[in-house]
């Protein structure tokens, strides 16, 4: 005989706002089995949980059905709390009557006429659970971090401080990242380089940490604590065992019309190349699409020169597997393509640039050694227009309707130091408004303004027009004094929204790791689990989850490291006990469950089975891997004679909720 | 090959040369536009201006004459075929208006009326084909340098029109390499002239009109094609130095056919 305990949250005004609680749990306790029923503003607070307690003990209860908050929440803490009374915590359901009730309802009438319904699927359901016990599995002490920018380094630098081994595959010939690529930092204007590489030889010389650089992750299989990761070494030409970094390849290829992409193709570069003086590893790379000795077998200069025969021209992409406990997503960011935003003139033009192009134009190691010149004809500028928000909070469908959150800090940066450096210079920048919510963030932006005097105006740049003398017509309102203006300018500077790196959607799916629409990776609550992915053993890092900055990113990495660290120091993990299991007298064998599978979990046995008549016979059935496993459920919906069922999820279970809705 | 025809009022007075020589030419190109049996004025672009139905209802009219005659319909001066599109894309995208349009036609407005809608430009483009017109060109316009003048009409809203890329278009000037001319990428091609702001306002559409063909003197154009004939009254009452002409009357000296 079930002895069944029905507990009816209020959440505060949460539920009790649009659904009458108490009427709820009277309702319920009519319902078969249920012995014990009662409502609590938050079953959630300890208070909430010792009734719960009290009353298992108490009524002795077989089943526990508590009407609150999505499962998401709260499940974990009500079967804890079950289990501390002495009952399987799987025999704990909820019955989701806030998400999926009071929230979405404003008529407390047909709200509560739902509720009810609700706990009684839940209580039909909880009548045939039966007790389950998660199994253990064991984890890999080892994590892997997908990107090498700074969110990558950081990540892996704490996560190796504490013992773990740890690998980064960095898609680039390098690791560094974008931070590689900017020239000075906000708001404290210390040079980015040398903050930043000294991490990287950290990376490098640290033996816990392995570089998979110029890698792709290809395939990724297992589930948290125990994944399998397939690792694509793209080949470079260059044996990175032998190479010294020395240089002499680069100097000597006659191929020096490669367009340098560290440089943003601001300039040239040979095509054997090192991406930057700091380059991590310090290996060089052959550039296939313009090495001649690669494309057509002529030429051969890099392997003359190479005293130490790094050289292979033969080299292939190799494959390699590796296991990992947890994985850290840190794929990091570009800036948009700006095919939509023909009326700032980028693609005519190219003393139209971007914020990004800027920063090397900036650089002392960029295609000026550091001074700021038109790249049209290398003439200093004397006027420069910043239009910020070029693609970000745009809800055309041209750009991105977010907040690329970065930009008005660096864009008040730019402006700063183009003032410092040549005062002669006149700086103007348009805004929507200008957001500066960070330490120090806002007094850095006043400076640019007061001590600078860079010309800050509210308003949109309409046009770009490049005239016949080689400058720029800019048209622009301002929206303070209702006018229009025309400033002549010698460059513009457009501050292009940022995106997820393009990498990110094929991972996220290999990952099963869900994303918004903007392709950022979901974190698993968006204020309580902010650096977790809502896949088991899946961590976030960076600017692939969400656009932020330098200290930001830094802290998050960190954040994730520190998760990454709890998973691993566990020796065995508690395994999902809701897997699927085959009826193996119902199984035809037909491979219909294996074919859905998406953890490739099912496999086919050949089994002797003792017939009727008294013979044997060999049949082949379908066996599920335990550990493999994620309870997704999809054999069961495929499986024709009904042999697939899920434990905690039978079809029983199923049909009896349906029935109950139903009633 | 057939096409349905709206001329348009201005084609029939003001600029009866733009007409004249759109129809030569296809003749050349074979490509018969045959004039629909009955039309009436577009309205001009004020009708899209008004939030009512009436003014609408002769496009909507000429589209469902097109569909009756089996044909695409195409357009020639950039108002009409500005005026006929947005009718067309709110019929599409607009239930209100559908329905209302549907009472007074007493009819499927939206199903009657879904006649594939082309600029002669566009019919230089996807069916003739610019490598096409090139192959037919007898009289070279070689070493001409010609500003392409798109105005708003053509281009804008572009949702509405999917006629080109509004910020940075590209169909003049590919006709004009392809009759043997040289175009002029100029800043304002894609500006206003001041359209009707003329009538109340001349000075502010003259000034419209100047910045436009002073930006397309400044890079040493010829001369300023246009398919608008308020577009020409606008840049040629405003004194531009340039001669401005329609493009069709490019078109037929290319082809001989002038």
């Amino acid at each position: 005989m079930q002895k069944i305990g029905v507990f009816v949250c209020h959440c505060g005004t949460n539920i009790a706002g649009t659904v009458d609680v108490k009427a709820v749990a009277e309702a319920l306790s009519h319902e078969p089995g249920v012995v014990f029923a009662a409502d609590y503003p938050y079953m959630c607070s300890e208070s909430g949980q010792n009734l719960i307690k009290d009353a298992i003990r108490e009524h002795g209860l077989t089943g526990v059905v508590i009407c609150s908050c999505s499962p998401r929440m709260h499940e974990t803490t009500f079967r804890k709390a079950a289990a501390s009374a002495g009952l399987n915590s799987y025999m704990v359901e909820i019955a989701n009557i806030r998400e999926q009730c009071s929230w979405i309802h404003k008529d407390m009438k047909t709200a509560t006429e739902k509720a009810v319904i609700l706990g009684r699927a839940a209580i039909a359901k909880v009548a045939l659970n039966t007790p389950l016990t998660a199994s253990e599995t064991p984890v890999t002490k080892r994590a892997l971090v997908i990107g090498g920018g700074i969110a990558g380094i950081q990540t892996a630098l704490d996560i190796a401080d504490a013992g773990f081994e740890v690998d980064i595959v960095e898609k680039e010939p390098t690791i560094g990242g974008k931070m590689a690529q900017i020239d000075k930092t906000f708001p404290t204007l210390d040079c980015a380089a040398c903050i930043l590489t000294p991490k990287m030889v950290d990376c490098a010389q640290n033996e816990k940490i392995h570089i998979y650089a110029y890698s792709e992750v290809e395939s990724v299989k297992g589930f948290v604590g125990n994944f399998t990761v397939g690792i694509k070494k793209k080949a470079r030409y260059v044996d990175e065992t032998k190479c010294t970094g020395c240089g002499l390849c680069t100097e000597k290829c006659p191929m020096k019309k490669t367009p340098n992409l560290f440089n943003l193709g601001l300039d040239t570069r040979s095509a054997i190349y090192i991406p930057f003086a700091q380059a991590v590893p310090k290996v060089a790379t052959i550039d296939a699409d313009y090495c001649n000795m690669l494309k057509n077998g002529r030429c051969g200069v890099c392997s003359k020169v190479c005293t130490a025969g790094a050289i292979d021209y033969h080299q292939q992409d190799e494959h390699i597997e590796e296991k990992y406990g947890a994985i850290v997503v840190a794929t990091g960011f570009n800036p948009i393509k700006l095919d939509n935003f023909d009326e700032y003139a980028y693609a005519q033009s190219p003393d139209v640039v971007t914020s990004l192009e800027l920063e090397r134009l900036m650089n002392a190691a960029g295609p000026n050694g550091g001074t700021l010149l038109r790249p049209s004809d290398k003439t200093h500028p004397h006027t420069i227009v910043f239009v910020q928000c070029v693609g970000s909070r745009d809800t055309s469908g041209c750009g991105k309707p977010y907040c690329s959150k970065i930009c008005c800090m660096y864009t008040a940066k730019h402006a700063m130091l183009i003032r410092d450096k040549y005062p002669d210079t006149e700086v103007y920048v348009f805004y929507i408004d200008v957001r500066t919510p960070g330490k120090n963030f806002d007094e850095f932006y006043r400076r640019a303004v007061e001590e600078y005097g860079v010309h800050y105006i509210k308003g949109m740049v309409g046009k770009v027009m490049p005239q016949k003398n080689g400058k720029l017509l800019v048209r622009a309102s301002d929206l303070l004094a209702g006018e229009q203006l025309k400033i002549e300018a010698d460059m513009v500077v457009l501050a292009a929204a940022i995106e997820p790196d393009k990498t990110a959607r094929s991972l996220a799916t290999m990952l099963t790791a869900s994303m918004d629409t903007n392709d950022f990776f979901t974190e698993a609550h968006p204020k309580l689990r902010p650096v977790e992915s809502p896949t088991a053993g899946i961590f976030l890092s960076g600017v692939c989850q969400g656009p932020k900055d330098i200290p930001e990113t830094v802290a998050q990495a960190s954040a994730a490291a520190a998760k990454v660290i709890g998973l691993l120091v566990k020796d065995k993990l508690k395994s999902n006990p809701c897997i699927a299991h085959a009826n193996e007298t119902l199984c035809n064998g037909c491979s219909s469950c294996e074919r859905v599978c998406p953890y490739g979990a099912i496999t086919y046995v050949d089994k002797e089975f003792r017939m009727p008549d008294r013979t044997t016979k060999i049949r082949r059935v379908a066996s599920v891997n335990a550990a493999v496993c994620q309870g997704c459920g999809a054999c069961t919906v495929a499986c024709p004679s009904g042999a697939m069922d899920l434990s905690g999820f039978s079809n029983q279970q199923i049909m009896a909720e349906v029935d109950a809705i139903c009633r | 090959m057939i096409f349905s025809y709206y001329p348009g009022c201005t084609l029939k007075t003001k600029a009866k040369e733009l007409d004249a020589y759109a129809r030569r030419s296809a003749e050349a190109l074979g490509i018969t536009l045959s004039e629909l049996p009955e039309w009436q004025c577009c309205g001009g672009v004020y009708t899209t201006a008004e939030d009512e139905i009436a003014t609408k209802l002769s496009s909507v009219r000429a589209l469902m004459e097109a569909k009756k005659e089996g044909h695409a319909l195409v357009t020639l001066c950039s108002a009409c075929h500005n005026v006929i599109k947005q009718t067309q894309y709110a019929l599409n995208t607009d239930d209100d208006m559908a329905f209302k349009v549907g009472n007074y036609m007493q009819c499927d407005a939206r199903a009657e009326a879904d006649t594939k809608v082309i600029h002669y430009l566009e019919l230089l483009r996807d069916i003739v084909g610019f490598d096409e017109l090139k192959k037919n060109v007898k009289n070279p316009l070689t070493g001409k340098k010609i500003a392409a003048y798109y105005g708003c009409l053509l281009l804008r809203p572009s949702s509405a029109m999917q006629f080109d890329n509004p910020e940075n278009p590209k169909i003049m000037e590919d006709f004009i390499r392809a009759i043997g001319a040289t175009p002029v990428i100029y800043p304002m091609r894609n500006e206003c002239c001041g359209g009707y702001i003329t009538a109340e306002d001349p000075a502010m559409a003259k000034k419209n009109s100047t910045a436009v063909w002073e930006s397309a003197k400044d890079f040493d154009a010829d001369y300023i094609i246009t398919a608008c004939p308020l577009c020409r009254y606008n840049l040629i009452k405003s004194e531009s130095p340039l001669p401005v002409i329609y493009f069709t009357e490019l078109l037929a000296e290319a082809l001989d056919v002038k």
